[in-house]
């Protein structure tokens, strides 16, 4: 439990009626956000859960979200290929340059969480190729319930699960689940279409999980997971107060 | 902690510097169809042990005598034996593999062992070749020069024979009989390794293997690998 | 049966080569034929038939700087059982010296059954001077396999590292016909080329055939595997490589 996260209120609803809230910025070109202060090094983000759920467009939406406001880098475990690479490119979200691509031999629990280095190296390298970034998503290979990062790896992870996975996911708990810094509950949009029930995987969320964060998303209605990125934004400035500039230098 | 703990500690599988993510040129030989069964999976091993297998131990070897041995000039030795591996390594490929698994077994020496120097290692552009780390990472262990050719040797053929569980779904306990009935060949190749670190840097083994150059580069140029190597 | 063959070229002023020594004996005898460009055309002539175990044929060359040498055989070389117990060995000592060149560009090492037999080629390459090298093995004679063949080339330039490989073959060498090392092909070999003068190019691979620059020094080796010995000489036909001489 970490008192100084604040889950914002809204995250606890389900989210049905949240496609119908545009996140849009009051005008193009102006950043609501106040400018946070800089760290001394990148926050590191794992971001993790089952395969299908939908990590990459996560990863994708939060590039647009931190487009032009922070100095962002990628690295995917996940099979990585030049299709991959054009989507982001295409989408205009992403210079291939700020993606590193980790192979896992086939254990992609093993890379993010008992041998983390070909990880670490991947992020030192996005900072000797492209220089600082305020912030790395590192995203695991589709795994199951039980793959989470290691905190030598990653400051912060959050755990994607789906709800055509089935309503009982956040149920069976497991680490990603219980443990996470954050938790979303993704293709909100299709619940209708395979009988998903999202208040009871809310029900079933705050039970596991206490109180650590849940966000409910669609990436359908909300194109740059704007509550998602709300998150990390206010995880960053905990972080930068934590690692101030000063610090700079020390071990990535 | 006596010297067969840490024996095993350094070199079990799940010694975090990244040994999960090779495969030793088994995914590009697997890929090629050249290896398909434990009968040519055995026949790999075999090449690997005679050609990687004895080069790796020799320098890993080579290196722990550099920097046990008193010498007052553990630098320059070293990077001349860095040298020398390069040219002994002709696949850009394999090259910048060895380069690369060295720094994530230095990542990992210089956490476990933060007193231990690894600074004379040359400052190559890449960072060192992986079993000169090796050689380094055991002196820091307290391991003997033997046991270190035996680290290296045990990691080329458990690599491979892992990675080859994983990507042909062989019997895991069949493999591991293999693994068995090679440890004679493991510990003969690992005893000539530590005999040939008393040789002249110029004079350790060379053992060329073509296939292993001409499957790393074409690996290398995959656009999905699953192991780094 | 020893022999002692020793070869020194020398530029001879006028922009060609002489050489200033040609000598060798049976089964290792030099002959110079007509030439073509700056460089002098030396063959090695096999006056006997092997080498048989026992056999200890040892070649020197120097080639002084400026100068250019191209040196062929005039047939494979046929590593043959002897003796019990003891290798025929061909050692080849080569210097090239500043602006020098020198294109050692033999046929074939055949290794027939029950040979033992150590080829061992060591180069010293000057800065600035060019070498073309091939090593070329065929594991035995037409369908039989071959006795133990280790083919060691050790290459430095300007006084550094810059190749050593040893490629064994038959019984002597585990696993060396597996998978991981020649998977079955029967022919293998190596080119290397050193030539300041070449841009420097990426590895590539096709088939069989990679083409690798080397980390030491403005050098590529080419490595092949094949089928047989004329598809391997197409993978490492050095002729079409060599800058005029």
């Amino acid at each position: 439990m970490r008192p100084d996260t604040v889950a914002p209120e809204a995250d606890r609803n389900p989210a049905p009626h949240d496609e119908t809230v545009p996140h849009t910025h009051p005008e193009p070109g102006v950043d609501p956000h106040p400018p946070l202060a800089q760290a001394g090094r990148a926050l590191r983000v794992g971001i993790g859960g089952p395969v299908g759920s939908g990590k990459t467009a996560l990863v994708a939406a939060l590039c647009r979200a931190f487009a032009g406001e922070l100095r962002l880098g990628v690295v995917t475990n996940d099979i990585y290929t030049t299709e991959d690479a054009d989507f982001l490119k295409r989408a205009g979200v992403l210079d291939p340059a700020r993606i590193r691509a980790v192979e896992t031999g086939c254990c992609p629990h093993t890379a993010i969480r008992d041998d983390i280095g070909a990880n670490l190296d991947a992020v030192d390298e996005l900072a000797e190729a492209v220089g600082p970034l305020d912030l790395v998503l590192i995203e695991s290979g589709g795994d199951n319930l039980t793959a989470t990062f290691s905190r030598g790896l990653v400051d912060r992870q959050i755990f994607v699960v789906d709800v055509a996975g089935g309503d009982k996911v956040p149920r069976k708990g497991g680490p990603g689940v219980t443990s996470a810094d954050l938790l979303v509950i993704n293709k909100t949009d299709l619940a209708p279409m395979v009988g998903a029930d999202l208040a009871v995987m809310d029900r079933d969320a705050r039970a596991r999980r206490g109180d650590l964060p849940t966000v409910f998303l669609s990436i359908v209605g909300d194109p740059a997971a704007g509550r998602v990125a709300d998150w990390i934004r206010h995880e960053l400035a905990h972080h930068a107060a934590l690692h101030p500039v000063a610090a700079r230098g020390g071990p990535a | 902690m006596t010297t067969s703990s840490l024996l095993l500690l350094v070199a079990d599988g799940r010694f975090p510097a990244g040994a999960h993510a090779h495969s030793g040129g088994l995914e590009a030989a697997v890929a090629a169809g050249r290896v398909t069964d434990l009968a040519t999976l055995e026949a790999f091993l075999a090449g690997r042990l005679a050609t990687a297998g004895l080069v790796g131990a020799a320098f890993a070897a080579a290196a722990h005598r550099a920097v046990t041995s008193g010498s007052a000039v553990r630098g320059s030795t070293l990077a001349l034996l860095d040298a020398e591996l390069d040219a002994r390594t002709a696949a850009p490929a394999l090259r910048t593999v060895s380069r690369r698994q060295g720094r994530a077994l230095l990542r990992a020496g210089r956490a476990i062992w933060p007193e231990a120097s690894f600074d004379d290692l040359p400052a190559t552009p890449g960072g060192a070749h992986q079993p000169l780390v090796l050689g380094l990472l055991c002196a820091a262990a307290g391991l003997s020069r033997a046991e270190t050719a035996t680290v290296a040797v045990h990691g080329t053929v458990t690599g491979a024979a892992s990675a080859a569980v994983r990507l042909l779904g062989l019997d895991p306990y069949r493999v591991q009989a293999l693994l068995v009935g090679l440890a004679g060949r493991c510990d003969g190749i690992a005893a000539a390794a530590a005999r040939a670190a008393d040789d002249p840097p110029e004079r350790p083994a060379a053992a060329a293997a073509p296939l292993a150059d001409i499957h790393a580069e074409a690996h290398a140029t995959w656009e999905v690998r699953l192991f780094a190597s | 049966m020893r022999a002692y063959a020793r070869l020194v070229a020398r530029a001879d002023g006028r922009g060609g080569t002489v050489l200033a020594e040609l000598r060798g004996e049976t089964p290792l005898l030099l002959r110079q034929t007509p030439g073509r460009g700056r460089a002098v055309t030396v063959y090695v002539v096999g006056g006997a038939a092997g080498p048989l175990a026992g056999d200890d044929l040892r070649l020197e060359i120097d080639v002084g700087p400026g100068a250019a040498v191209r040196l062929h055989t005039v047939a494979a070389s046929v590593a043959l059982p002897g003796r019990p117990g003891v290798v025929s060995r061909m050692v080849v000592r080569a210097v090239v010296r500043d602006g020098g060149a020198l294109h050692w560009l033999p046929e074939q090492l055949v290794a027939a059954a029950g040979c033992a037999h150590l080829a061992e080629s060591r180069v010293e390459v000057a800065a600035g001077a060019r070498l073309t090298w091939r090593d070329e093995v065929i594991c035995g004679r037409y369908g039989e396999a071959p006795g133990s063949a280790v083919v060691h080339t050790r290459v430095d330039y300007d006084g550094r590292p810059l190749l050593r490989q040893s490629l064994a073959v038959g019984p002597g060498a585990p696993g060396w016909a597996g998978p991981a090392v020649l998977g079955g092909a029967p022919a293998t070999g190596s080119l290397l080329v050193v030539d300041p003068s070449l841009p420097h190019e990426s590895a590539t691979v096709e088939g069989t055939v990679a083409r690798l620059p080397l980390a030491g020094g403005p050098a590529t080796l080419w490595t092949a595997t094949a089928a047989d010995a004329h598809t391997l000489r197409a993978h490492l036909e050095g002729e079409p490589l060599l800058t005029e001489v």
